[in-house]
């Protein structure tokens, strides 16, 4: 056990979190920011969706790194992350319907996130299964987290609830409050995205 | 890694860390030791790499179509059973789910006609006929398809239910939400004119009670919707002023 979480394993985990950010920091997978940012809830799905998917693309790309032709790796990479999106989305139609339904609109956003692509060709295709494992988990909550912040600003502002819950009470839409539609269009996690960015990269300025 | 040595005296092979200083088996000195290079496969060799590629296309190939086909029934049955719900849901009747719903559609779902505009079904619900009328249209991204349960004098909406393929999350895809769909209950459909004139304009334009608010920031996904109720309805005319 000792060697499974020993410090450079648990770098691996925690980097992506926070100094190496996947959105924050490597900016990658900034179109599906966009695109399911408007609430919370398509928010967390999508972050748990990529977390996973990245994770055992990571897995199985590693264990097959030393016998993939170095020309065709992109391609093959690609057929891993496709096929194994498109099982797991065939068994949910199938035992867990519901789910599913929620998560189609998903699937063809998780297949080309950029992310997944990104850590199978930077580290998948370096590293062992289990430090892969790991680094795959890392950066898809790490992606979860930049998208929770902007889903929560964006439903806040823009819908006045969370979660489909009403937070703004009511005796402020009675005295003249309005919620800010402008937050409901892709166009404004752009933005909230290049706060948090800016926030981050002013916090962690001396570490660098 | 311990690397394979062959000592060319005595014709033995032996692993060691490094070249050793005399055979461990003979005991022949250095000069007679040589290093056997392991015979890897060439990743990079084009023969290699068609192959890999052929042998993963045709791996993942019959994967995928062993996962689809033997999962195909339970498909189809939750997809059947869903559209169950889907009626259910456009009368009102929400919250079932499995059995549930297969035995409450037994119950109120009497009959299902043929009409001109297309398929009619025969609802009792609470001892009071409705009709439910399938409607399909174009959203922003892919199409749209609802139902609209109308009441027995055929000129009010009893309740509806919209879905989508691929609109927007938490935009677009609003329409699936309750609170848009139950806006239309109670609703009329015709005008003084004996026009179908039922639709969704943007939210706080209505001005009638036949125009409903559309979702915010999804404009075209609700005038979308508008227009399949009021052509889906248009089709069914006929059999609406029956």
């Amino acid at each position: 056990m000792g060697k499974l979480f020993s410090k450079e394993n648990q770098e691996v985990f925690c980097n992506p979190l926070n100094l190496n950010n996947p959105i924050a920091v490597q900016v990658l997978g900034i179109c599906s920011a966009l695109a399911v940012t408007s609430q919370l809830e398509p928010a967390i799905v999508m972050g748990l969706s990529v977390t996973v998917i990245t994770a055992f693309s990571n897995v199985i790309i590693s264990l097959i790194r030393k016998s993939i032709p170095n020309r065709i790796r992109i391609i093959v990479q690609l057929v891993v992350v496709a096929a194994l999106v498109t099982i797991v989305s065939q068994i949910l139609k199938a035992f867990a319907y519901d789910v599913s339904v929620q998560l189609s609109v998903y699937v063809g956003l998780i297949i080309t996130n950029c992310i997944l692509m990104g850590r199978l060709e930077a580290f998948a295709m370096q590293n062992g299964p289990w430090e892969s494992f790991l680094d795959g988990i890392g950066n898809g909550l790490g992606y979860a987290l930049i998208l929770v912040i902007v889903g929560f600003v964006r439903e806040l502002l823009g819908f006045g609830t969370l979660l489909g819950f009403q937070i703004v009470p009511d005796f402020c839409y009675e005295h003249g409050y309005m919620n800010n539609g402008m937050m409901t269009m892709p166009a404004m996690s752009l933005i909230i995205v290049g706060c948090v960015i800016w926030a981050h990269r002013a916090y962690n300025k001396e570490e660098k | 890694m311990a690397k394979k040595f062959i000592c060319s005296q005595c014709g033995q092979t032996f692993e060691a860390a490094s070249m050793p200083d005399k055979c461990p088996i003979c005991g022949a000195d250095a000069s007679k030791i040589t290093e056997v290079k392991s015979k890897g496969i060439n990743t990079n060799g084009n023969v290699y790499t068609f192959c890999y590629a052929a042998v993963m296309v045709i791996i993942v190939a019959f994967l995928l179509a062993f996962i689809s086909s033997a999962l195909k029934p339970m498909q189809d049955a939750n997809v059947a059973r869903d559209t169950k719900n889907q009626i259910l849901t456009s009368l009102n009747i929400t919250g079932l789910s499995g059995e549930a719903i297969d035995n409450k559609y037994a119950e109120v779902i009497t009959s299902e006609l043929d009409e001109q505009g297309g398929k009619v079904f025969v609802a009792t619900v609470n001892g009071v006929t409705k009709y439910v009328l399938p409607v399909k249209g174009r959203g922003l991204w892919g199409g749209l398809w609802g139902y609209i349960s109308v009441n027995e004098d055929k000129q009010t909406v009893y309740g509806t239910y919209f879905d989508h393929e691929s609109e927007t999350a938490g935009l677009g895809a609003r329409i699936k939400e309750r609170w848009f769909q139950e806006q239309f209950n109670g609703k009329p459909i015709f005008n003084e004119d004996g026009d179908v004139v039922l639709t969704v304009v943007k939210k706080g334009n209505s001005k009638v009670e036949t125009e409903i608010d559309g979702v915010t920031g999804a404009t075209l996904t609700s005038n979308g919707v508008g227009a399949m109720v009021t052509e889906g309805l248009n089709a069914y005319k006929e059999f609406l002023n029956k």
